[in-house]
C-alpha cells in the first residue's frame, strides 16, 4: 500500500462521513462464508479426532478422547509421514529460494529481450500440477521412453528409474521445478525496490561485487527472503497433487507425507477418527509456521497505518 | 567526429565495449537459463504435435512433421470437454462469488477502519493458512449428507472460500490506494454507498480488480487437490482428467501432452499477462 492513511486523516474522515454504510452488512457475508467453509469445518475435524469413526464400524462409535492421538504417536507409519514432509518441505525450501536467488540476481541485471526471458522462467508456476507430475514422471524421466534416460544414454551412462530409485529426490526436483519461478517473481520484486543510490553509494566507496552483495542486498532481501520461506512452507506442508500422480505415497512409504497419509487413511482405510488426527497434527504444523508470518503482515499492516 | 574528439573518446568507448560485451553476456545466459525451465513445457507442447508412435522414439525426437491428429483424438473423447467446462465454470463462477462477497469487504475495511478491522483482515489471512486436509473430511462428510459431492456447486464454493482471503486482501490494498478525497467528494454530493462503489471506486480500481480475477482463476483452474477428493465424473475438472492418464492411459503420451496443452495454454497467457500483480496478492503485501 503506497497511500497509506494517517491515524489523524481515518479520524478526520470518520468524522465526516455523514452516512457510514452498514459494516455487517458489506463484512457479514465473507466472514459468515470463511465461517462456515474453515473455521467449522476444523473444529468438526478436531472433534471427530477426538472420536471412534470407522465408516466401515457403523456400530463402533463413541469418545475416545486422545486414544487415537497416542495411537499414531506409536505408529512407524506416522512418523515416516511426518519425517517425509519434513524433508519435502525443507529440500523444496533450500532449492527453490537459493535457485530461486540466483535466478533474481540475473533477472534483475541489464540484458537483451529480459522481459520474455523472466516470462519464459516463470512459467512453471502457472502449470497444473497434475500436468507437471505427468510431464516429468513420462516424459522426462520415464527409465526407457524419457528425455533424462535419452540423455544418460547418449554419454554413456546407465538410465535410471528415477521415481523408482530415487522417489523422494524426484518429486523434491518436480516441486522445486514449479516453485522457483515463485521465489524468483517475489525476490525480484524485493530486489527492484532496493534504491539504486545504495549500490552508487557502495561502488563509489569502493565495494566489490561480492561486498555489494553481501552487505547491501542481502540484508536488504532479508524480509523478502523470511516470506518466501514462511510461505512456501505452508504450501510444501500441504503438496498433494505431485504425489498423488505420480508415485502414490510409494514406492513403499518412500514418498508418503501427511496430506497423503490422510488421504489413504480417510479413503481408504474409512477411518475418519484416525485422518481427523492427522489432520490436526499437520494443522498444528502449519500454524507453526503460520503464527511467524501472520505476525509479520501484521507489523507491515501498522507500520502503513504510521506511514 | 574530429581527431582530438575521437583520441578523447576512446577510454569512454573501450568501457562502452566491455559493458556491452557483459551485457552479451547475461543475455546469453538469461535465455539459456529461461530456456531451460520453460523446456519441459516446450516438450510438452512439442509432444502434443507429434503421432503417438513418433512420441515414443528412442532417443526422441526433436523434429518431425506436426499433425493435430493427438488434438483431434483427445478432444473427440466426448468426455474433454466435460471435463473442461466444468474446469470453467468452477474458476468463473467461484471467482464471480468471490468478487461479490470481496468488494463490498474490502470497501467497508478501506474507507471505514476501524479498531477490529487489522483483526479482522488477520483473520481472514490466517484461515488460507488452515491447510486444505484439516477441512476436507467434516466437508466431505456434510457434502455427502447434502448430496453436494460430485456436484459442481460443492466445488464451487469450496473454491470461493479457498480464494476468499487471497481476494479481499488484494482488493483492499488496491482500495487502499483510492485517495480518499476522492471517496469523499462522492459522498458529500450525496451519493450512497452502492453509488459510490459502483461510479468512483470500481472504476479506478478496475485493473486491480482484473488482476485479482485472473489470480483466483489460476488457482482455481490448477487446483487438484479438492477436485480429486469432492469429484468423480459429473463434477469433475481437468485436473482429475488427466490425472487420469497416470494409470489407464499412461501410455498415450501425445494424446495426453495435447489434453494437457490445452488445459496449460490459456492459464500460462493468463499467468503472463498477471505475473507483476500476482506478488501482490499471494504474499498478502508482505512484498510490494
Amino acid at each position: 500500500m503506497s497511500t497509506a492513511t494517517s491515524h489523524v486523516e481515518v479520524s478526520r474522515r470518520r468524522r465526516r462521513s455523514r452516512r457510514r454504510p452498514n459494516m455487517a452488512l458489506l463484512l457479514g457475508p465473507s466472514v459468515g462464508f470463511l465461517l462456515l467453509w474453515m473455521i467449522v469445518p476444523l473444529a468438526l475435524t478436531l472433534y471427530f479426532s477426538l472420536r471412534h469413526y470407522n465408516l466401515l464400524q457403523p456400530g463402533r462409535r463413541g469418545f475416545v478422547g486422545l486414544h487415537q492421538y497416542g495411537a499414531l504417536l506409536a505408529d512407524a507409519t506416522f512418523w515416516t509421514s511426518l519425517y517425509n514432509t519434513i524433508v519435502l518441505v525443507v529440500a523444496c525450501l533450500v532449492l527453490t529460494v537459493v535457485i530461486g536467488l540466483a535466478l533474481a540476481l540475473l533477472f534483475d541485471s541489464d540484458f537483451f529481450g529480459r522481459g520474455v526471458a523472466r516470462t519464459l522462467a516463470i512459467s512453471p508456476f502457472f502449470v497444473m500440477p497434475v500436468v507437471t507430475a505427468l510431464i516429468w514422471k513420462n516424459m522426462l524421466m520415464h527409465p526407457v521412453y524419457g528425455l533424462f534416460a535419452a540423455i544418460f544414454k547418449a554419454v554413456g551412462l546407465k538410465p535410471v528409474d528415477w521415481l523408482a530409485t530415487y522417489p523422494m529426490p524426484s518429486i523434491v526436483a518436480m516441486i522445486s521445478w514449479e516453485w522457483v519461478p515463485f521465489a524468483l517473481l517475489v525476490l525480484l520484486t524485493g530486489l527492484q525496490s532496493l534504491p539504486a543510490e545504495e549500490i552508487e553509494a557502495a561502488s563509489l566507496d569502493g565495494a566489490g561485487a561480492w561486498q555489494k552483495f553481501r552487505f547491501i542486498t542481502v540484508p536488504h532481501l532479508g524480509q523478502t527472503i523470511y516470506v518466501v520461506i514462511m510461505l512456501e512452507s505452508i504450501f510444501f506442508l500441504t503438496k498433494f497433487a505431485e504425489i498423488y500422480a505420480t508415485t502414490s505415497g510409494g514406492p513403499g512409504l518412500a514418498t508418503t507425507n501427511l496430506p497423503y497419509l490422510i488421504f489413504l487413511e480417510s479413503f481408504f482405510q474409512y477411518d475418519i477418527g484416525t485422518a481427523s488426527a492427522i489432520a490436526i497434527f499437520a494443522v498444528i504444523l502449519a500454524n507453526i509456521v503460520a503464527i511467524f508470518l501472520v505476525r509479520f503482515v501484521a507489523s507491515n499492516l501498522a507500520e502503513g497505518a504510521q506511514a | 567526429m574530429s581527431a582530438p574528439g575521437l583520441a578523447r573518446q576512446l577510454p569512454q568507448d573501450r568501457s562502452r565495449g566491455r559493458k556491452l560485451r557483459r551485457k552479451w553476456l547475461l543475455t546469453v545466459v538469461g535465455y539459456a537459463v529461461a530456456l531451460l525451465f520453460f523446456f519441459p513445457i516446450l516438450w510438452m507442447l512439442m509432444t502434443a504435435f507429434k503421432s503417438e508412435a513418433a512420441a515414443f522414439t528412442v532417443p526422441p525426437h526433436f523434429f518431425f512433421h506436426p499433425t493435430l491428429a493427438s488434438f483431434g483424438e483427445a478432444l473427440a473423447r466426448g468426455d474433454y470437454l466435460h471435463y473442461a467446462l466444468n474446469s470453467l465454470g468452477a474458476s468463473l463462477i467461484s471467482t464471480a462469488l468471490g468478487v461479490l462477497l470481496a468488494v463490498p469487504a474490502a470497501y467497508a475495511m478501506a474507507f471505514y477502519p476501524t479498531r477490529a478491522t487489522d483483526g479482522t483482515l488477520l483473520w481472514m489471512i490466517s484461515t488460507k493458512f488452515i491447510p486444505a486436509v484439516g477441512v476436507l473430511i467434516p466437508i466431505f462428510l456434510v457434502y455427502k449428507d447434502l448430496s453436494l459431492l460430485d456436484n459442481l456447486w460443492g466445488l464451487i464454493l469450496v473454491y470461493t472460500a479457498m480464494n476468499l482471503p487471497i481476494m479481499v486482501w488484494m482488493i483492499y490494498s488496491y482500495f487502499k490506494e483510492i485517495p480518499a478525497e476522492m471517496h469523499e467528494a462522492a459522498q458529500v454530493d450525496g451519493a450512497n454507498t452502492a453509488q459510490v462503489m459502483a461510479r468512483v471506486v470500481l472504476p479506478v480500481a478496475i485493473p486491480g480488480l482484473a488482476s485479482t480475477c485472473l489470480l483466483a482463476i489460476i488457482l482455481a483452474w490448477n487446483e487438484a487437490f479438492w477436485s480429486i477428493n469432492l469429484t468423480n465424473t459429473a463434477a469433475a475438472t481437468l485436473p482429475v482428467f488427466i490425472a487420469s492418464f497416470k494409470t489407464a492411459e499412461g501410455l498415450f503420451w501425445a494424446k495426453m501432452s495435447a489434453a494437457s496443452a490445452l488445459a496449460v495454454a490459456p492459464i500460462l497467457v493468463f499467468g503472463w499477462m498477471a505475473q507483476r500483480q500476482l506478488v501482490r496478492g499471494l504474499t498478502f503485501g508482505a512484498v510490494k
